[in-house]
């Protein structure tokens, strides 16, 4: 029972139509892009390919692990596919699978489909395999960095694409910023865990048996800059504009006013930035841009940087597989 | 297990071009969703609507009804509403008063959000996956999507056996005694959960392999033929305007007047 509620499968009536328009044309400008760079990079092979993999996500959806109390985690996997097909293709495969979800299961709804791909394909996909390619980068072609970067990836693109989902139900006046970020973000902070957890293993098993399957994309990985900057931005952008989107910013103060909290308000100890303010943003959001600036800066550079760091030693290319050279 | 909602039937919706069922269906939602706020009685008309499709399509209007609470989960999203919009307090409860606005918005999305899961169910109830496919396709979605999707759909029930075969084998060597815990910690729980997931990609990855070269030898060139699209008659738009009629009817009605 928890877990629909839990799931990002945006259900129609909770998103409004102007917002769920916004979704719709990102996701057709993004689909054409993809068809574009699909068409070029894999060829015709490739949609048997696709639609397998498809089924291959719904079919792994099933597959569940106990977490505690009574709930259970699944694979989203978004970054799985990001990391075995490239992030085009990605966007080609999630859109099917979401589509057909809700086409067949309303497991989320028609108008509503444009965000869901978006956020649960898309942002959660590109996010992930910027993260990916970046820690890659800074490790050499390692095993170690691949799952270092997969974990690391899977866990910030399922957060991201929580909080992309709060932004746009906020957006809708479905739910309070204040209560539906904190809510999603934290709850899918947890989950991102499993979805972390599941891609390293699935990796794991995948190179153990096929390793030549991870070398052929490693080649793709390879010039990865673009998707850095490209994936790095979108986080940025969705932890920036939270506080911005909120209808109805001031939910938590009503409900503070009816209960008679504000009196119990009390001056923080410190400030960390004194009458800080910056035009067009309320005071009030600034601490939680800052911190989600801050928590997408940490993840990235923290994994950048360890890295780096253990890439150093591993980083020999004389070690590298021939397919991958 | 997954199951298709598709039964074999007969009646109107049975019967309805299958692209003229989809623009229907889209425009049902479409219409739920334009309902103002406050348009009470747009939601009854509605259903009624909904549910008389049902009954011509010799479906149960009650199974519908029912149905349509599939999305009602969600509903914990919007459930902080009633307390958190400024608005004239109503009641009080549990020390947190609902206001009159919060309460509104939020029963009317819950009520659109029942109604629109039925319109959608209305089209995957009467609709064999294929005609949907063929429907979307002479509707210009992109070429390459609907070959995705159709291989996708071939191969839906193939890969889920699969993945129950997988589930089964991890339930029947992971038997319990009665006083022991089964099993490792998290982390096994979910290395064991991966490297499902990871066996059940390379039997996909290599029936894709499979499924391509069995493609080629039947002289695939890169394109998926299909027949040409029947030509839209008359009569299947005639068929679907009325109850666009109505709809408009109702929304005109919901904008003009109950809108307040």
């Amino acid at each position: 029972m928890l877990i629909p509620v839990l799931a990002m499968h945006i259900p129609d009536g909770f998103l409004s139509l102007p917002v769920a328009a916004v979704g719709w044309l990102l996701l057709i400008i993004l689909i054409g892009i993809a068809l574009r760079q699909t068409r070029r990079q894999l060829g015709e092979r490739q949609i048997p390919l696709m639609g397998i993999l498809a089924a291959f996500v719904f079919a792994a959806q099933m597959i569940n692990f106990p977490v505690a109390g009574g709930t259970s985690g699944h694979l989203l996997g978004a970054l799985l596919i990001a990391v075995l097909l490239g992030p085009w293709a990605t966007v080609l495969v999630m859109t099917c699978v979401i589509g057909v979800q809700g086409l067949l299961f309303q497991d989320g709804g028609l108008t509503a489909l444009g965000f869901n791909v978006v956020n649960m394909g898309i942002i959660s996909g590109f996010v992930g395999y910027a993260v990916y390619t970046l820690v890659r980068r800074g490790m050499g072609r390692t095993f170690r960095g691949q799952w270092i970067g997969a974990a690391l990836g899977a866990w910030l693109g399922v957060v991201i694409a929580s909080a992309a989902c709060a932004l746009e139900l906020a957006a809708s006046g479905t739910s309070p910023l204040s209560i539906a970020f904190p809510a999603m973000v934290g709850v899918h902070a947890l989950i991102g865990v499993g979805e972390a957890l599941i891609t390293v293993a699935a990796l794991t098993f995948i190179r153990r048996t096929r390793p030549d399957l991870l070398g052929t994309t490693a080649t793709v990985a390879a010039k990865g800059w673009g998707w850095i900057a490209a994936g790095l931005l979108i986080a940025l952008a969705i932890t920036f504009a939270s506080p911005l989107a909120d209808r109805n910013p001031d939910g938590l103060d009503r409900v503070a006013t009816d209960h008679g909290f504000v009196s119990l308000e009390q001056a923080p100890p410190y400030k960390l930035l004194p009458n800080y303010t910056v035009p067009f943003i309320p005071e009030a959001g600034v601490t939680t841009i800052a911190a989600g600036i801050i928590g997408v800066l940490v993840v990235a550079g923290a994994g950048y940087g360890v890295a780096r760091v253990a890439g150093r030693k591993a980083d020999d290319p004389a070690k590298l597989p021939a397919s991958e050279g | 297990m997954i199951r298709e909602r598709y039964q074999a039937g007969d009646g109107y919706l049975y019967r309805l071009d299958a692209r003229v069922k989809v623009v229907l269906t889209l425009l049902l939602i479409v219409g739920v969703m334009l309902t103002p706020e406050r348009a009470w009685p747009a939601y009854p008309l509605l259903w009624a609507l909904l549910g008389s499709l049902a009954v011509i399509s010799r479906l149960s209007a009650w199974r519908l009804t029912r149905l349509g609470g599939l999305a009602l989960p969600f509903t914990l999203a919007a459930a902080a509403l009633p307390f958190t919009m400024p608005g004239h307090p109503l009641i009080a409860l549990a020390g947190l008063t609902v206001s009159d606005t919060g309460l509104a918005r939020f029963l009317s999305i819950l009520l659109k959000s029942w109604l629109a899961v039925q319109a959608a169910l209305l089209l995957a109830l009467t609709t064999p996956f294929t005609d949907l496919l063929w429907a979307l396709a002479s509707l210009h979605l992109p070429e390459t999507l609907i070959a995705i999707i159709g291989f996708m759909y071939r191969y839906l029930y193939t890969l889920s056996d699969e993945a129950q075969r997988l589930l089964r084998a991890r339930a029947s060597r992971s038997a319990r005694l009665p006083d022991q815990r089964a099993g490792g910690g998290l982390i096994w729980r979910a290395r064991s959960a991966g490297g499902m997931v990871g066996s059940l990609f390379l039997r996909s990855y290599e029936r894709s392999e499979r499924v391509y070269a069995a493609m080629l030898s039947r002289g695939y060139a890169g394109r998926i033929r299909s027949l040409d699209p029947l030509p839209l008659t008359g009569k299947a738009l005639l068929d679907g305007a009325l109850p666009i009629c109505v709809l408009i009817l109702i929304e005109s009605a919901a904008l003009l007047w109950w809108a307040k």
